[in-house]
């Protein structure tokens, strides 16, 4: 065992490793990418890694592989686990060979998803076990349990930390190479228990209820889930506390110092639940606060039992307005949640006298991002039209901020692509655009296509080709030719697709050659059926930039047409409020040459 | 326990300065915990590194009033983060201000001087250096982070010394950079 300063998600990477992993599968999410990129960084070669297509590709290959014996993991965030649940709905009735992880990142705040959705919630909708880790030294040592129990049990088993877990470091005890587990695999061998049949799922659902029974009673003895009795009482009621995940830890630091404490009831297998457990310490106290973020899980668990051992515990929480009902537990708030429910001095810090106003600083497009030139194509050959801009999910979501303004819807992973058609459907006079990323295209809008293929959908379909997946940390998809294994494969090209699917007008342009950009988006939209631009242009941010351009100030009319219409980083006002390029941030993209009615932007040196 | 707070914008070399601190506070013995802030984190966003330094850390992050010492790339930076110092915490502080990246668009510029004078009114033990300046000297932008880590460990706060400071960035950055980076370490000392 040794020491090593890492990130949370590096952590279960590790741990996963460590416990015998054989393949991981997974798609890009924030704050779940780093947990497939370190099992590949850290792959002696006998582990398979990939980043699937999508959520549903990687679950499926991850069970096909534990079919074999193997031990495999899943990754992804939260809203991907939608997407995977059509296969995952059904393995918690087929179960595993080997062991299987899904290993789900929750994301309170939201600080980077769409939603606030709860992966203990679907762990008990899925009848399937749920780990939930409170800190980076945890979840190291967890992933290698939650993999045992798997292998035990024979179920895949859910694993749930949220950003806070994820995305801090923390320096860790770690095992060494010679400490790691192996098993065997044994390989796959035929048996109906593979073949989902109505009778098997009657069966299996009389199983898995009487499982979960038994793991409720054996979670109680989990090391992880944790009694801690209190001495605290107010009015004569004593007092505890039931957390779980991040405000665990922010609790059990707020109240290390204080003389009497409230009982303290962690909960790392927030299902099944650890009753017995959780019993004792019901009937330990009067009253309870939860602190817990997104659902009131525990809180429902607790007000469930108190019915069922007829208890007369108070269960203060989200259900009772106790605690919020929605965002991250701070270590501010809870710190002030606890020192009100305990009574304690909540000893806030003194008021800061008034500052200056600070500056916002909102996330932009990159200087010289190729999506910048893109809408903007589509937003000035669309000018006169009635038009509606259906967005999508990564950095192009950006595109909504002012000025360039053309994202009027955004759902969820390739859904613009369909909301384009159904708006087309009840507005036939209105121009519907889709815009779609390269790896959004590959991991959910194909079938958007061929539904609006198939239904005589008028649409366009924009595909904003920047070779990435960039909004996630430049991971590679299939139109990049690299694999997590490191190889160079063939391309999935974007336009044989969409000419496979039946889309006969296939555009591919260059976003940053503007009036030839403008001409195409023009004349494709006037077209009928799906039609496809794909706009080709690699990421800002992976390729050298070119040199840095510069304004001519003597032929610079002061219009500020290039910072009004582009909202580009790299265009800045200097001392006396005249547009200028910061050189540190220009890319060379020429795109504000191109907008610029005196033609007075050029390459350096012209000033 | 020595909590920090390091802050700043994208691209300043916020979460390299605060990994550097970390490896050369585990090479003391002790543990430590840190969480980075950076939102949807493209260039030019506000960044927020919490650390901790001790060796009974529960949590990756501290309420506010806790700093021992905030460590300010950027004087707007500084000041928002300011409800995490603690009373007569200290404060590094480097003057020159980075306009946000959409003031051109929205008039959203504004005076980095305001900033500092605020500070200044403050009762904290505030340092400063206009590290941009520095660096200029020193013939490096990249050595921004050096120079703002050296006036840290010069404040005494920090449970190293210069020497561990260097150490540590020597296993980190490609040799050819380390004379440079050394020499920025030690030039808010000698400044």
């Amino acid at each position: 065992m040794h020491k090593e300063f890492l990130m949370g998600n590096a952590a279960i990477a590790l741990g996963a490793i460590a416990a015998g992993l054989d393949t991981v599968s997974g798609y890009p999410g924030t704050p779940s990418s780093e947990v497939l990129e370190t099992v590949a960084k850290h792959n002696d070669g006998h582990i398979y890694a990939e980043w699937s297509v999508n959520e549903k590709a990687g679950m499926e290959l991850a069970a096909g592989a534990a079919y074999c014996g193997a031990y495999s993991m899943v990754t992804m965030k939260q809203v991907g686990l939608n997407v995977a649940s059509d296969p995952l709905m059904s393995l918690a009735y087929i179960g595993v060979k080997g062991a299987m992880v899904v290993m789900v990142a929750d994301d309170p705040g939201p600080i980077s998803s769409q939603t606030e959705q709860d992966t203990r919630t679907f762990a008990a909708f899925s009848k399937l076990p749920c780990f939930d880790p409170s800190t980076v030294q945890e979840a190291y040592w967890m992933i290698g349990e939650a993999f045992e129990y798997s292998a035990k049990y024979g179920t895949p088993v859910l694993f749930r930390p949220t950003t806070r877990v994820c995305h801090a470091y923390a320096s860790i005890d770690v095992l060494d190479r010679d400490e790691y587990k192996t098993h065997e695999n044994g390989g796959f061998v035929k048996d109906k228990r593979w073949v989902i049949f109505p009778q098997l799922s009657y069966n299996s659902h009389i199983a898995i209820e009487k499982r979960n029974r038994e793991l409720g009673s054996v979670f109680s003895g989990y090391k992880r889930n944790v009694l801690t009795h209190g001495t605290l009482s107010r009015n004569g009621k004593r007092l505890g506390i039931a957390a779980g995940g991040i405000s665990y830890a922010y609790v059990s630091e707020c109240i290390e110092s204080r003389g009497h404490v409230p009982a303290l009831l962690k909960v790392s297998t927030p299902f099944p639940f650890p009753e017995k457990l959780a019993v004792d310490f019901l009937s330990s106290v009067d009253e309870v606060l939860c602190l817990e973020e997104l659902d009131p899980v525990i809180e429902r668990e607790l007000v469930f039992l108190c019915g069922k051992y007829h208890l007369d515990t108070v269960i203060r929480g989200k259900y009772t307005d106790d605690a919020v009902l929605a965002g991250e537990n701070s270590a501010d708030y809870t710190k002030e949640t606890v020192c009100r429910f305990c009574g304690y001095d909540v000893a806030l810090p003194a008021a800061l006298p008034q500052s200056p106003e600070l500056p916002k600083r909102p996330p932009v497009l990159c200087a010289g991002c190729p999506h910048r030139a893109s809408f903007y194509a589509v937003k000035r050959a669309m000018k006169v039209e009635k038009a509606v801009f259906c967005g999508d999910i990564g950095c192009y979501t950006l595109g909504n901020a002012m000025p360039l303004d053309m994202v009027d819807t955004c759902l969820c992973m390739g859904a613009g692509v369909n909301i384009a058609q159904g708006i087309g459907r009840i507005e036939p006079d209105t121009k519907c655009f889709a815009f779609v990323g390269d790896s959004t295209f590959f991991a959910s809008a194909v079938t958007g296509v061929i539904n609006g293929v198939y239904n005589q959908a008028d649409m366009v379909l924009v595909v904003l080709d920047n070779s990435t997946t960039a909004m996630t940390g430049h991971q590679p998809h299939p139109g990049t030719g690299r694999t997590m294994m490191g190889e160079v494969v063939e391309k999935v090209d974007i336009e044989s697709v969409l000419r496979g699917a039946g889309v006969t007008v296939v555009e591919t342009v260059d976003p940053f050659d503007l009036a030839h950009a403008i001409e195409v988006v023009r004349q494709t939209a006037e077209k009928k059926g799906v039609k496809a631009i794909i706009f080709r242009s690699p990421c800002a941010v992976l390729i050298k930039p070119s040199k840095p351009l510069a304004i001519d100030k003597s032929r610079c009319t002061e219009c500020k047409n290039c910072i009004r219409q582009l909202g580009c980083p790299g265009l800045v006002l200097d001392d006396e409020g005249r547009a200028m390029i910061e050189p540190a941030l220009c890319t060379g993209c020429g795109l504000c040459a191109q907008v610029c009615p005196a033609h007075c932007i050029g390459g350096a040196g012209n000033d | 326990m020595t909590d920090l707070i390091i802050t700043g914008v994208g691209g300043q070399g916020i979460v390299l300065t605060s990994k550097l601190i970390a490896a050369a506070a585990m090479e003391k013995g002790y543990d430590v915990m840190s969480a980075e802030t950076i939102g949807m984190a493209q260039k030019g966003g506000s960044v927020v590194s919490c650390l901790r330094i001790g060796n009974a850390i529960k949590a990756p992050m501290f309420p506010k009033g806790s700093a021992d010492i905030l460590i300010g790339f950027e004087p707007a930076e500084t000041v928002r983060m300011l409800p995490y110092l603690k009373k007569g915490g200290t404060v590094i502080l480097n003057t020159h201000p980075i306009m946000p990246v959409t003031a051109a668009l929205t008039g959203g510029s504004y005076s980095g001087s305001d900033m500092v004078h605020y500070l200044e009114s403050l009762d904290i033990r505030l340092v400063s250096l206009d590290a941009d300046k520095l660096c200029r000297e020193a013939g490096s932008p990249k050595v921004l982070n050096m120079i703002m880590l050296g006036a840290a460990v010069n404040s005494g706060v920090l449970p190293f010394t210069l020497d561990d400071a260097e150490a540590v960035m020597r296993k980190t950055v490609k040799p050819q950079f380390a004379e440079m980076n050394a020499k920025a370490l030690r030039c808010a000392v000698t400044a």
